[in-house]
């Protein structure tokens, strides 16, 4: 079976910088994928060009489609999402609208219905459901973020740090819900500068320096690569030098 | 001064504050959902009046053959924009909101154009007309600009501004023209008279401010518009397309503009560039607002209006000085008031 997402020697170039170089990546159905790096290795770049925000050179297939001509809307509607980094709500609108705008390309009838599971997800956006979404703290605008993805009812989520600045308890509880997403049929490509949080759910793992894969292998793998410990994971081993 | 000059001036400038608040408002939706300055605002305006006043004489306003001529523009850029992977789909929907749409627009304007029709088809017809220019406009200039800074929106705006005027003395005429009142009953209320027409302009006003609040409060669309006004890129995320957003904000600026200038053209004389001037006023109202506020803005035109009554009043010569003098303090202290804002980032 073709894997849901597959992208294929992928360069990304701000002017003539190339921030992405020669990337190859794949995400299967009910699947976690994660990919760890520093700081600046080039992977928020990887996901927007995916997701269409950025020009891509090389091949995207989403679900055995070409993905060179659609925009980011008709991206939207063929089942890819992405939460950025900076999450992108509508701050001056009220929690239920965000989510309501969310499911903008799906029909109404099944919208009722999806934001019902999102209030199981995250009962916290239910009881801010009134509440503008600036006026909500980091980790609910993270939930809020990822509820109105998935108001749009994608196969594959794509979140970009979802963790980044957030208390480790509601942490925790984001990756407790990204795994409930395999459960329930989505997949999601994970960016994370927390290797050790990611690589912990994730089910298969790239590792990203100065815009380029290093590394991939099965989740497990990686988090026991010594290199990759002593880098992301803020432990040494004997003997090993630091890169 | 007695009370009953001032309260007559008050009425006169409620009316056409009224409308001040109806362009004002237009500006507003369509800087927040497309950074364009609309200064064309002011031609919707006179299109409106115009076609309004020629169908309701008899006679065949030229914008209706504009409307379709801008309809087959915006119908081959379509097919250009979309070349790589035309479908039967996409080219029936360009196709019929482009070229049929118009075409049919353009022979009822044909059919009624020598017999003097009812106000209400005039008024429909017009309207219908200027909202397919306005559309057109859209999809013609603006859309393929959309990504440009605001200055590069600008500049594309006051050439819109100078060509649409253009066209219109070329439509039109150099000459004044006056339509119909929209309503012709008139009662007094003590010592003022309220004519058809006033009445006519604050119901529609008050009505269209209701529809636009409901329509942004309760609508998947208006929620929409609002969502690619706060968060542009936020919007595209859930699906919703940018140019859509446009195509919404440009037909109701539109179909503001011209009924703004059929409300206006049988109380006053209105010539092919006079919505320039009526345009601003809105304008000032606008900037009042920060082009952010619409409720700063409808009270501020509300005000505009009563400045321009009082002043037309008390120095007429001077009128639009004074009404344009309004905005020297209120910039002062917005620029006092706001941190110094840097170059917009995309």
């Amino acid at each position: 079976m073709s894997a849901l997402l597959s992208v294929t020697d992928a360069h990304v170039a701000y002017g003539k910088v190339e921030a992405v170089r020669s990337v190859s990546l794949e995400v299967g159905a009910n699947e976690i994928v994660t990919i760890v790096g520093a700081n600046g290795a080039g992977k928020t770049t990887l996901l927007s060009a995916i997701m269409g925000v950025l020009p891509l050179k090389g091949r995207v297939a989403f679900a055995g489609q070409d993905l060179a001509r659609l925009d980011i809307e008709d991206r939207v509607a063929i089942g890819l999402g992405l939460v950025p980094e900076h999450r992108e709500l509508f701050v001056t609108m009220n929690v239920e609208d965000n989510l309501e705008l969310g499911a903008f390309r799906i029909e109404k009838s099944r919208a009722k219905a999806s934001i019902e599971r999102v209030y199981t997800l995250f009962p916290r956006l239910k009881e801010r459901r009134k509440q503008l979404a600036g006026t909500l703290s980091g980790g609910e605008q993270q939930m809020l973020a990822m509820g109105r993805a998935l108001m749009g009812e994608p196969k594959l989520l794509m979140l970009d740090e979802p963790s980044l600045g957030l208390a480790p308890i509601i942490v925790a509880d984001i990756f407790r819900i990204v795994t409930e997403l395999r459960a329930s049929g989505v997949s999601v490509l994970l960016v994370e500068q927390n290797a050790q949080a990611a690589l912990k759910i994730a089910d298969h793992a790239y590792v990203m320096e100065l815009g380029e894969f290093v590394l991939s292998g099965k989740a497990t793998d990686i988090a026991a690569n010594e290199r990759v410990a002593a880098s992301y994971l803020g432990f040494q081993h004997e003997g090993t030098s630091v890169l | 001064m007695n009370t009953t000059i001032m309260l007559f001036l008050v009425q006169d400038g409620i009316t056409n504050g009224a409308i001040y608040a109806l362009l004002g408002l237009a500006l507003v939706l369509v800087f927040a959902v497309t950074r364009v300055i609309l200064i064309p605002q002011g031609e919707f305006v006179t299109y409106g009046a115009l076609t309004y006043a020629a169908l309701a004489s008899g006679q065949m306003p030229g914008t209706a053959r504009l409307a379709l001529a801008m309809g087959f523009v915006a119908f081959v850029l379509d097919l250009v924009a979309a070349r790589k992977s035309l479908h039967g789909r996409l080219i029936a929907r360009t196709f019929l909101t482009n070229i049929v749409l118009p075409g049919i627009v353009l022979a009822v304007t044909l059919y009624f154009a020598g017999q003097k029709p009812p106000v209400a088809v005039a008024m429909a017809l017009s309207l219908v007309i200027v909202a397919l220019i306005g559309l057109s406009l859209y999809r013609i200039v603006f859309q393929p600009l959309a990504h440009t800074s605001v200055l590069v929106l600008l500049i594309a705006s006051v050439g819109v501004h100078l060509a649409l005027q253009g066209l219109g003395l070329l439509f039109f005429g150099a000459e004044g023209q006056r339509g119909p009142a929209v309503l012709s009953a008139a009662f007094t209320a003590g010592s003022l008279r309220f004519t058809g027409q006033s009445i006519t302009v604050y119901g529609i006003t008050i009505a269209f401010i209701v529809g636009l609040w409901l329509f942004f409060g309760l609508t998947l669309y208006g929620k929409a518009l609002r969502a690619t006004a706060v968060n542009r890129l936020g919007a595209r995320l859930v699906g919703i397309r940018t140019t859509l957003s446009g195509q919404i904000a440009f037909l109701l600026a539109s179909v503001i503009g011209a009924l703004s200038g059929i409300l206006i053209v049988p109380i006053t004389t209105l010539y092919y560039d006079s919505g320039f001037l009526i345009g601003l006023k809105g304008f000032v109202a606008a900037i009042i607002g920060g082009l952010v506020s619409y409720p700063l803005t409808a009270g501020a035109a509300l005000v505009v209006g009563i400045v321009e009554a009082f002043s037309s009043f008390y120095a007429s010569n001077y009128k639009e000085v004074i009404v344009f003098m309004l905005l020297i303090p209120v910039l002062l202290l917005r620029s006092l008031a706001a941190p110094a804002v840097e170059e917009e980032k995309d």
